[in-house]
Formats: C-alpha cells, structure tokens, sequence
C-alpha cells in the first residue's frame, strides 16, 4: 500500500506521491465533539450540527448522530465523509444481519465491536476512517455505551465523549453523573456540557440535536439552540488579568 | 436401494426427480453407530454410542465442543464430522472476534447446510457422508438441529440418528412432550434410556457411550465416566421404575420392540429428503 512505482523526488516534497492519493492523510470537512450519557431508561447523546472546513464554520445543518438497526445509535466526530462511508458498512451489516430471517439480531455491543475492527484494521493499513465514534444503545434491557476512534482504542462507560469533550464535558460528567438519572436531569446534565463546548471549543456551533435511545426506539430531536450569555465578568474584560494579551 | 444408471454422479438427476448420490450419502449415516439429542426450554443433551474397532484400540470421537454455548454429534464418516466440526468452531470464534458475543445457533446450522448444498451441486465434488445433531443455546433459548447431506436441516426437540436409531426414536416419540419443562437430571435420564434402546439388550455401561450437557450458565461439556456411570447405576438399579414412573424392560431381556428396521427408508418410493 505504501509502495509505488513513482519514487518521491525528496523527503520535502511538495509534490504529493501517488501512492499518498490512496490514503488518508488528513480530515477536510470535520465535525466537533459527540457527549453521550447512560441514563434511567437509556441513552442521551448529543452534538451540534457543524461542519468545519479547516477554521471556516462552513456546513451548519449536518446531523452527526444516526440509527443503527433497532438497538443502536451512533455519533461520530470528525471526518464527516468518512462517516458516511461507516454508515453504508453499518447499513450493509444491518441489511445482512435482517436477511439472515431469524429470532437474532446485532445488539449495540456486537455493532461497536464490528466498529473497531473496522477502524483498527484501516489503522493498521495506514488509511484510517477519521473519526471519533460513539455508540449507544439498549437490548434486552440492556444499556450499552461505547466510544471507538480512528486508531482502533475502544471502550465502554458510563458516560463517553469525543474530542474537546473529553477535555470539557467528562470531568462535568465525573462529577454530576449518577446511577437512574431521568431524563430531564440527563438532558440538562447534557445542555450543561454542550454550552461548556459552545463557550469553548471554537469550532462548535449554536445548533444541536439531543437524541434519545431506550428499549422502544429512537427520538431524534429538532434542532435547537442553547441560551448563552457572554456578560459573564471574565468575558467583560478578557485581558484584565494578563496585561498585552488580547 | 438398487444400482441403476443415474447414480454414478451426483450432477445427475433420476427421471423420477432424484439424486441417488445424495441418497446414497444419507445411507452412511445411517450405517455409523446411534447419537441422539434432546433438549428442554433451558438444557440441550447430546449423547452417542462409542464402539471400538477393537478390544485394543480407542473408540471414535463423536461428540465435539463447538463453542462454550454450541455442541455437535454426528454419525456417519467420522472423517467428514471431524472436519464439519473444524469448520463451525472456526466459524464460532471468528464470529465472536468481529461482534465480541455468541453465534447465534440458528445462523451456524444454515451455515452448515449451505455448505453441504454446495457438494451436493458439484461434479468435482461428493456429498459429506455425515448427519450432525447441533446443540446449542442464544438468546432465543435452547436449540436441537439435525443437519444432513442433503443440504436441509430441520429443529427438533428429539431426534436420533445412526445404526437402530428407531428405537430411541419410538422412546422419545412417547416422552417428548415431557422434554420441554424437564429437568436437567431428568433430560440426561431420558437420554441415557433412549440410548439403551438402540444397544438391543446390551448392557449399558459409561464405557460404550458419550453424554454430553449444555445450558443456560452450563458450557458445553462432555461428562466425565465416573458421573455417566452414577446416573446409569441409578436408574438400573432402579429396575422396572423410569424417571417419568413408566415401566421399563429389564436391562438383559432388552426391548423386543426395538426390532423396527431403521435401514433405509420404508417406503422404497419415495425420496427420503422428501419427507
């Protein structure tokens, strides 16, 4: 895969080799952070819906969490084409396991498994899927929540999140999560850490969907924004405690 | 079954309909030695006759561990069953390494008869000449199948199959009903009866046969002798008393009954696969 006939003139080239076009070297339109929580009857996943093209905030109505089968749901960060290359697999691997025409079916677990396989394997091929996966669902009565990123690291807990939301929603989350939240409290707990994000991350935008998934289906809600106020004292005067900064 | 001219390949149809060589490989199962399956809402019992070729050499393997949740029992060409067998545990575990859980049952046997299919639709090939009786537990509960040469495969909730299999069918035929709510010593019970019946007066002993157990919190395993023979002292010793209070032939006189052919279908016109 590495290997091609035409040798790169230099280590610096600025020509790209041929053999690179194959491969993925860097993401173009990405999506920012994904923050899912197991709550009472389920799981609570939410994102916003932009679209970055490098710093620019290009795309602003892209839906970053989708249905899997009957059990599952899964948001993604990232490289926003790749994960509508992971969709087709997922919907390619639902469609084979329904034509199968028996009692079984894939259950969130084996789907984020399936999931990094998939990723790791593109790992270790030097080609990834650029993306940071959350995946939740329930079966059997059974809450299941996952995360899975482009190198193939994959886990389980409680309460999961990717890119800056590791950094900003989880130790909300460390603090404020419990066991049998309701769902009103697990949204707010969830708007909390959204409007962290949306102060924060710069490439977040004020549009976002929370999603809902328990033993009967999944909700997808209408996009909404948060409320935000910017005259927090520390906004005011940003540079009052760093003189020369900006 | 006569020679006639359309059984030399299996490509070949009868005028009737029929493929002989397919038949034919039904036939050897019917020659190797009894194995039979029952199971219950949560347990699978799978038990089979070992005969030895000699007094000095080992008995036939018959009954193999597929997965922790899935067991098999074949008879026929032992060679072919080894081989099937190799080919569902590796179908297990690659199952479990991309969706980290079990292979639902349902999917390993429509597996199996998908590859048996295909022997039975290639000149360069022959039929596998072995019937497998799957056990197994998923999340749909307990699961008998019977897979044969043919390529079909059917649920059961007894079934026996190989040399004077009859026998323990007509055991089963009258207890079925009682299989599903039994209980686990109860189904090893009815498993080791049914099997006595195909020895035509034999005496059963844990040295002639293979037991072997899965269910909900139990993997698939074969019973150790000290434990088969337990259950078999028990129920002997227990004389004309059956588990289910039904009278049961002295061990020694055997059961006249079991003299039902089971070589070959009765009905010499009819295409067994048909059934």
């Amino acid at each position: 895969m590495l290997d091609s006939e035409v040798p790169a003139t230099s280590k610096n080239s600025s020509v790209i080799s041929e053999a690179d076009s194959q491969r993925t070297l860097y993401p173009y339109v990405t999506g920012t952070s994904v923050v899912g929580i197991k709550y009472k009857d389920g799981i609570l996943m939410a994102a916003d819906m932009g679209g970055s093209y490098g710093s620019t905030l290009r795309y602003k109505g892209v839906e970053r969490m989708k249905p899997v089968g009957k059990h599952s749901l899964i948001g993604a960060s990232g490289e926003l084409s790749d994960f509508q290359e992971i969709l087709r697999y997922l919907d390619e691997l639902m469609l084979y396991d329904n034509l199968w025409d028996n009692g079984n079916s894939l259950g969130p677990k084996e789907v984020h498994n399936y999931l990094t396989r998939v990723m790791y394997n593109r790992r270790n091929q030097f080609n990834p899927l650029w993306n940071s996966l959350v995946l939740g669902g329930v079966k059997n009565g059974q809450k299941y929540l996952g995360t899975v990123n482009m190198i193939g690291v994959h886990y389980e807990d409680n309460h999961v999140a990717t890119g800056f939301g590791n950094h900003l929603a989880r130790p909300i989350l460390r603090d404020e999560w419990h066991e049998n939240l309701s769902f009103e409290d697990g949204v707010k707990l969830l708007e909390k850490c959204m409007r962290v994000l949306l102060y924060r991350d710069r490439s977040a935008v004020n549009k976002l969907q929370a999603t809902n998934i328990t033993e009967e289906g999944v909700t997808i809600s209408q996009p909404y924004a948060l409320k935000t106020s910017w005259n927090l004292a520390a906004f005011k005067n940003p540079t009052v405690g760093a003189e020369g900064s900006w | 079954m006569f020679r006639n001219q359309y059984d030399t390949d299996v490509t070949t149809w009868s005028p009737a309909g029929r493929l002989f060589q397919v038949e034919y490989a039904m036939e050897a199962v019917k020659q190797g030695s009894a194995a039979i399956g029952l199971r219950s809402k949560t347990h699978v019992v799978l038990a089979s006759v070992n005969k030895a070729n000699s007094e000095l050499s080992s008995h036939q393997k018959k009954i193999f561990k597929v997965d922790d949740h899935i067991g098999v029992a074949i008879a026929g060409l032992t060679a072919d069953g080894r081989v099937l067998s190799r080919y569902m545990r590796s179908e297990c575990i690659n199952y479990s390494y991309s969706y980290e859980s079990k292979l639902p049952v349902g999917r390993l046997v429509v597996q199996l008869a998908d590859k048996a299919q295909v022997c039975t639709q290639r000149s360069w090939k022959r039929p596998y000449g072995v019937g497998l009786l799957v056990g197994g537990l998923d999340e749909s509960g307990a699961h008998l199948y019977y897979n044969c040469p043919s390529g079909n495969y059917f649920e059961y909730q007894a079934f026996a199959m190989g040399s004077r299999s009859q026998a323990a069918k007509t055991y089963m035929e009258r207890k079925f009903e009682t299989f599903t709510e039994s209980s686990r010593e109860n189904l090893i019970k009815d498993a080791l009866f049914a099997l006595r019946e195909t020895l035509q007066g034999e005496k059963l002993t844990s040295s002639i046969c293979t037991v072997a157990v899965v269910g909900v919190d139990e993997s698939f395993h074969i019973l150790d002798k000290e434990t088969v023979q337990a259950l078999i002292n028990e129920f002997e010793i227990a004389g004309e008393e059956a588990p289910a209070n039904e009278a049961a032939p002295q061990d020694q006189g055997g059961d006249a009954q079991a003299g039902a052919a089971d070589q070959g279908p009765t009905d010499q016109g009819v295409a067994p696969m048909d059934i």
